[in-house]
This record gives C-alpha cells, structure tokens and sequence, in this order.
C-alpha cells in the first residue's frame, strides 16, 4: 500500500502516480477538499481517500476500486465507465453524472440531479437524495434506500429506477411501474454487489412512459 | 464565478481570532475569483447607544478624510473621528450610523459608503483575495462573525465598486454567489417605493436593500429570507450577517454551490468544502450542504 499525503504533495503528483499505476492498492492523506482527486484512473488500483473530496473526484474512472472516508463535491464519479466508487458519507449534486458503465455507491445522501443523463452506470445510494434525480437519464440503474425530492426521473429515456423511501414528485414522462419479480432477482443482486442490506420486496420501480421521446406523428403539425 | 465564504463564532472566547481563522477561508477561494475580494467583519466591540461608524472609500489614498470628518461634524453637531484604512478610511461619530450615512449621500454623493452601522466594517478591493486581506490587517482581525466574497466578473467591469459584501442598511451585509433575473425591476421598486438608496447597477446590491427594506418593516433576518424566497428570481446562495446573527439561503434550483459546518465552536458556510478544510476541529465537525429554498439562521437572526 503506497500512501500518498496531499499535505505533502499536489493533485497533479497524485493523479500523475495513480495512472501511472497498473495496480496495487494506494491510501490518499489529507485530501482538504481538493478537486479532481484519482480522476482518470484506467487501471485496476485500489484507492482510498481519507477525508474530504471536492469536485469531480474519481471523474472518467475505468476499472479502479475508490473509495471516499468521507464526502464528495459535485460531480463524483462523473462519467465513469467502469470500476467501483464508494462514497462513505454524503454526495454533493450530479453524482454519478453521464456515468457509461461501473457502479457508484453513496452510503450517506446525494443532493441534487443525482445520477443525471445516467448512460449506463449503476448509481446505489444508502441514504436520501436531492431534486431532479436521474434528470434525463438513458441507461443504467439509480437505486435510493432513502427519500427522494421532488422531479424524479424528469424526461427520463430507458434508466430503471428503484425506490424505498418517499418520492415528493415524480418529473415528466416518469411512471410508477410494476416491480416484477425479474426486477427484485436483479436489484436484489445489485445490492449485494453494493454491499446495502435492503429487502428488495421493499421497493417501488419507476420508468419512462415513453411519451415524451417518442416522436408522435399525430403531433407533426405542431412544430 | 464567485466565492462565498461565512464564519460566525458560536464560543466568544475565539473572538480574537476570528482573522486568523476566516483569512484562510477566502484565500482558499481566489480560484472562483481572482479579480477582487471583499470582507465584513462584524468587531466585537462594546457599543454605546447611538454610536455609529461608516466605511468610506476613495480612489485617491491620500484623500482627506479629516476634513469630511470636520464638515460632518459641524453639520451634525457631534465630533466625529476619521481613522484611515489603505484606501477606506473609518468614520466614527456619537451618533446613529443611518444618520451620518444620510449626511453623506446628501453632502458627499461622489464619496463611496462600503457600510454603515454600529461594529459593521466592510473593506473590498480589486486584487487577489491575498493581497486585499493583508492591505485591510483581516488576519489580525476580531469580532464575532465575518462575510467575504471573491470575485471572478463575467458581466460588468473589475471594480471596487463591484465588490462584495453589500450594505444597504444599518449592519446588515450579503455576499451572493449567482444572478438575479427580477433586479431591475426591484431595484426601481424599491428605490421609489421604500426609499431604499442604491450606489451600483449590481444586482447583488439589490438583495441587500431589499433585506434591509424587509428588516425596516419589521420581519427577522430569518422571516426577511423567506420573502425573499417569493420576490427574488434567479440564481443564488446568500450568506448574510447581522449584527449579532448570521444566515444562509440558496435558491429552490440550488444551483450554485454551497457547504456547511458545525461545531460546538463555530459555524461556517463555503462555496466549496477546502475553504473550511483549514478551520480548527473541523475534522469532528457536523457537515452538510444547505437544501434548497430553506433559512438557516445563527445567533439572534
């Protein structure tokens, strides 16, 4: 374990040994908030960040297992497309924004537009999260153990969404749909891949209503 | 871009520290603005009843303050003193601060009021966040609570002027990170309507005097804030600081960052997390990001 101290170093150094890294496990010191902390890792290192992040951190990420002790500042794991994010506390807003692919795992809150225009990545979150969640989200799964605020799954394409907590308000085009036993088998199994304890038999699961993405021919003359 | 950054000291024996502690807070923000800084130090000083100063600024380092303070006093029928501060100089009267500010727009209408009250201080100029602290001794600072705001400006020029904190009104003070879309429009209503006078086209300048409209009526910092909820469209995190209190709201969109910590010690809010990185026990602190559209207020807001 290679342990690397921001109060000793720069962001520039740390991100240069990181993905310069073909694997092996590294502990990050002091991290004060800074930006862009273990931002495009595309190897399988395993990182951890003792303290604080700010924006971005663990943004693009390919194949590398990071984990926070502690929060993140907007943007975490933005973008991924592969590997393993843990946020052991709270998560500012956009969390796991665009991510194409991996899975990213809040265990406190997230606050707004988590998970927004998700592409494929999975977004698993142990606490509640903020307004407009999966705002325009195309693929991938957003799963809350919590509450969620208001405009979930607003202009929502194809991502799955799953619920235990409270909704306040549901955005455009986005439905309740019926839990099927096919979507309790797979969440079940994504939690245990998020290592959250959860009965998936407690969730609800919202989807598109496929109204607004759709072009209506009937609609034609409107434009 | 802006950066907003709040402390107020819950434990008074910190009091003598508070520079020491907030400089490092701003500094950490120049990346959101580099162009210029300002800060409002809220002293913490034994005030007597009717005591009142106010911050002036002038271009001009060696302008002379001495002979405003001297016309202001014979106008007024008080003594008053003039301290000099780098470009801002401290004028101090036996008198309500709204008072002498009055006799300044009247009188003086050139020279620029940067606050008004009884133990407000507000100084901003152009510079790095760095340099303007070290000009104005805000390490050396103490008092209760302070505000400050760096600045990177995107829709008018670099200028002192342009700088927060804004005081409209005896003691209060708003540092605003976003835009607001209705300005103009409160700006004329309020001017005409309130008798609420304004110094810059800044938008920002417009929530403070639209506080300090809402406060002159009667409401709280707190129930002030709410209103604003209704009145003020755009994007925004305030952070405001009255006389013994201190407060902080973003707008129902949230979109311009914000984040808070607690201790047993002290409360402060950032635009961004390194800012309180710095702050003493923040390790074991309560952290948190502001909800949208909700008040929260310290002290006697």
């Amino acid at each position: 374990m290679d342990v690397i101290d921001l109060s000793q170093t720069d962001v520039r150094d740390l991100n240069r040994r990181l993905q310069g890294a073909k694997d092996g496990g590294f502990q990050v010191l002091h991290p004060g908030g800074e930006h862009a902390l273990a931002a495009g890792l595309t190897t399988p290192v395993a990182v951890t960040i003792d303290g604080h992040a700010g924006y971005y951190c663990a943004g693009m990420n390919q194949e590398a297992q990071i984990t926070v002790n502690g929060n993140a500042g907007t943007g975490v794991a933005e973008n991924m497309m592969s590997g393993t994010v843990r946020v052991r506390g709270d998560a500012s807003q956009s969390a796991g924004a665009t991510a194409h692919g991996g899975l990213l795992v809040i265990e406190g809150d997230a606050s707004a537009r988590c998970a927004i225009s998700l592409k494929g990545g999975d977004v698993v979150v142990g606490g509640s999260v903020g307004h407009m969640a999966a705002f325009m989200a195309q693929a991938g799964r957003l799963v809350v153990l919590g509450d969620v605020g208001a405009d979930l799954g607003d202009s929502l394409y194809e991502a799955q969404i799953y619920v235990r907590g409270s909704v306040v308000s549901l955005g455009a085009d986005c439905v309740e749909k019926e839990m099927t036993a096919e979507h309790k088998t797979e969440l079940a199994a994504l939690l245990e891949q998020a290592g959250l304890e959860a009965d998936a038999g407690a969730f609800r699961c919202y989807g598109s209503e496929r109204q607004l993405y759709h072009f209506n021919i009937d609609n034609a003359g409107s434009y | 871009m802006c950066g907003i950054v709040g402390l107020y000291l819950k434990n008074p024996e910190l009091r003598d520290r508070l520079g020491a502690f907030f400089s490092p807070m701003l500094e950490q923000m120049t990346d959101r603005g580099p162009d210029s800084a300002g800060v409002a130090i809220y002293r913490d000083t034994e005030i007597s009843a009717g005591e009142g100063k106010v911050i002036l600024y002038h271009t001009d380092p060696d302008f002379d303050w001495d002979g405003i303070a001297q016309a202001a006093a014979d106008d007024l029928g008080v003594d008053v003193t003039a301290e000099r501060v780098s470009t801002h100089a401290i004028l101090r009267a036996t008198i309500d601060a709204g008072a002498m500010r009055r006799w300044i727009e009247s009188n003086r209408p050139k020279l620029r009021i940067m606050s008004s009250g009884a133990i407000l201080e507000i100084y901003k100029e152009v510079g790095l966040p760095a340099d303007v602290l070290t000009r104005f001794g805000v390490p050396q600072a103490t008092g209760s609570h302070a505000v400050g705001h760096t600045r990177m400006a995107t829709e008018s020029a670099v200028t002192t002027e342009g700088a927060h904190p804004f005081n409209t009104g005896d003691d209060l003070c708003l540092v605003h990170n976003g835009s607001l879309s209705n300005h103009h429009r409160m700006r004329n209503w309020l001017r005409e309507q309130a008798g609420i006078a304004f110094q810059t086209d800044n938008d920002s300048e417009v929530a403070a005097g639209y506080l300090t409209w809402r406060l002159g009526q009667g409401a709280t910092i707190a129930e002030a804030l709410e209103a604003a909820i209704a009145d003020l469209d755009g994007f925004y995190t305030f952070a405001v600081g009255t006389r013994d209190g201190f407060s902080v709201l973003r707008d129902p969109i949230a979109c311009k960052p914000a984040v808070m910590a607690e201790t047993d010690d002290w409360v402060a809010m950032a635009s961004e997390f390194r800012a309180l990185a710095q702050l003493p026990g923040v390790d074991s602190a309560t952290v948190w990001e502001p909800e949208p559209a909700t008040v929260y207020s310290w002290g006697h807001a």
